[in-house]
């Protein structure tokens, strides 16, 4: 284990070595700060807009963080040729691909924490409520859904060029997120062979929408999710995250470095 | 004495991706053991299979047939790498760490304990003469600074066996003589050191024992002092025969 923590040690401190949380971060606020400094219509529903506006931005950039990084930690470690000394120590390649994940999905968790942090500080001086354990809830919940995001991002960059992954796992998340939850009411719709594989194809997509809870927390919900389901959601998270690692691995295994 | 690094009967083959093009052999048949306390040079001109060799050693690829084994286990298990150090050669390192973040994480990866890491780290600074650059992103360090920190890593677990790739390659006079100083300390220390080089005067003078690969076969093998009394010339004329080199001044 000691291994895999040295590796994800090394990717934590590339991220924030790096300008790209910040420059998403200041963005975030400064666009929520803009929007939250607006009257419209002296509406004070517009707080509403607000966090909505503020949640969308927290997903986009959190999406684009854990993406990227992701993306480009086999393929720099083989282009800066930084793989061969590392595999010339005891190390096993999947405790490499693991090691990656951990730190990609911890500094994808420490970004999260920033960003919310913020974003319950915009909404509570608005609503002047903090209904902690909703927050908590989104931003845990936030976090399986990129684990899965970021496992398939590995398994990618272990057979694509970065851009090719970048661009497919993004298709495949925003896909998902915005489709996922009505592939099966348009599978039940259609007869034949088409119905069935859309029907499979359902089943065994990630539902990432499952791990969505903005509108819970846009709408102010302050009753918690049952933390049964919470539970559910993380082992369905960890399943698909370590589905997509195993078969990363298996590509990775066989890959000759020269 | 004991064969620290065993290579017997080595074939690997390249498949090449495109449709009718022929397999590569790149090393063919290859037998040689490297004994505790030797410095072996391993010699021959590009091409001739040596960083497949290396490659192999290192398990970034595998053997189509026979097998190599470091300290008696099989180079495909990550294992057999616990008691050597590696110098590739050129600098491949994170480039936004220093030179202390990196041995730390190398050390982390040998499971040294920390309290060793810590000493190990000043010990190894202190030999390559990097102790006043030990809080600086690797990034801003000269080539020379580089190689030696590299060195460094290759040290940080206290190596048996030592594999180092052209480790004075691009280094300028001073910086070649500091390697070659170190690797001589590790030899006295009874280090085993195996490296390729294509400086032939350097291999001469530091090496006990050499190989010459030519094509992917083992051409020739043997003490150097024996290599030269058997055809009468350097280390040099020697290479240059073993590879069928004609001088076209003559």
């Amino acid at each position: 284990m000691s291994k895999i923590f040295a590796v994800a040690g090394v990717v934590i401190r590339e991220l924030y070595r790096r300008k790209d949380f910040y420059v998403l971060f200041i963005l975030t606020v400064l666009i929520t700060l803009l929007m939250a400094s607006v009257h419209f219509f002296h509406d004070d529903r517009i707080v509403r807009f607000v966090k909505e506006m503020c949640l969308i931005l927290i997903w986009l950039s959190a999406l684009v963080i854990a993406v990227t990084t992701a993306a480009r930690q086999i393929p720099m470690e083989r282009e800066n040729r930084t793989i061969f000394p590392l595999l010339a120590k005891p190390i096993a390649r999947w405790q490499v691909l693991l090691g990656k994940y951990l730190g990609c999905w911890l500094a994808s968790g420490a970004a999260l924490v920033v960003f919310y942090v913020f974003f319950a500080a915009v909404s509570a001086s608005r609503e002047h409520s903090l209904p902690l354990a909703s927050y908590f809830q989104a931003l845990w919940l936030h976090w399986q859904m990129l684990g899965i995001v970021i496992a398939l991002t590995i398994l990618g960059s272990v057979a694509l060029s970065p851009a090719a992954n970048v661009t497919i796992v993004f298709i495949i998340s925003l896909g998902i997120l915005f489709m996922g939850k009505y592939l099966n009411m348009v599978a039940q719709r259609m007869t034949g062979p088409s119905g069935t594989l859309l029907s499979a194809l359902y089943f065994a997509i990630p539902h990432l929408e499952f791990f969505d809870v903005r509108i819970l927390i846009i709408h102010g919900w302050t009753t918690p999710i049952p933390w049964a389901d919470v539970l559910l959601a993380t082992i369905y998270g960890f399943a698909y995250s370590a589905f997509f690692l195993a078969a990363a691995c298996l590509v990775f295994r066989r890959k000759a470095l020269n | 004495m004991n064969a620290v690094l065993r290579i017997e009967n080595l074939r690997v083959e390249y498949r090449s991706r495109e449709l009718k093009q022929q397999t590569k052999v790149a090393v063919n048949g290859l037998t040689l053991s490297v004994q505790t306390g030797e410095v072996f040079g391993f010699l021959g001109p590009n091409g001739a299979g040596k960083t497949t060799t290396m490659n192999v050693l290192l398990g970034y690829v595998n053997a189509t047939s026979g097998a190599a084994f470091l300290f008696d286990v099989n180079t495909r298990e990550p294992i057999a790498r616990q008691r050597i150090g590696y110098l590739p050669e050129l600098t491949y390192y994170y480039k936004f760490l220093t030179v202390e973040e990196l041995l730390r994480f190398y050390a982390r990866i040998f499971e040294i304990p920390k309290s060793e890491t810590e000493t190990r780290i000043d010990q190894l600074l202190k030999l390559v003469e990097l102790e006043h650059a030990r809080k600086r992103p690797i990034r801003t360090y000269s080539k020379g600074m580089q190689q030696r920190a590299g060195l460094a890593q290759a040290l940080i677990n206290n190596p048996d066996l030592l594999l180092l790739d052209e480790p004075t390659s691009g280094l300028d006079p001073l910086g070649r003589m500091k390697v070659r100083e170190i690797i001589q300390r590790l030899k006295n220390e009874g280090k085993t050191v195996f490296f390729s080089s294509h400086e032939l005067g350097e291999v001469e003078t530091i090496c006990d024992r050499v190989a010459i690969l030519h094509q992917g076969e083992l051409k020739v093998e043997g003490r150097v002092s024996d290599l030269v009394k058997e055809h009468q010339c350097n280390l040099e004329q020697i290479f240059l025969k073993v590879v069928g080199y004609q001088s076209q001044l003559s």
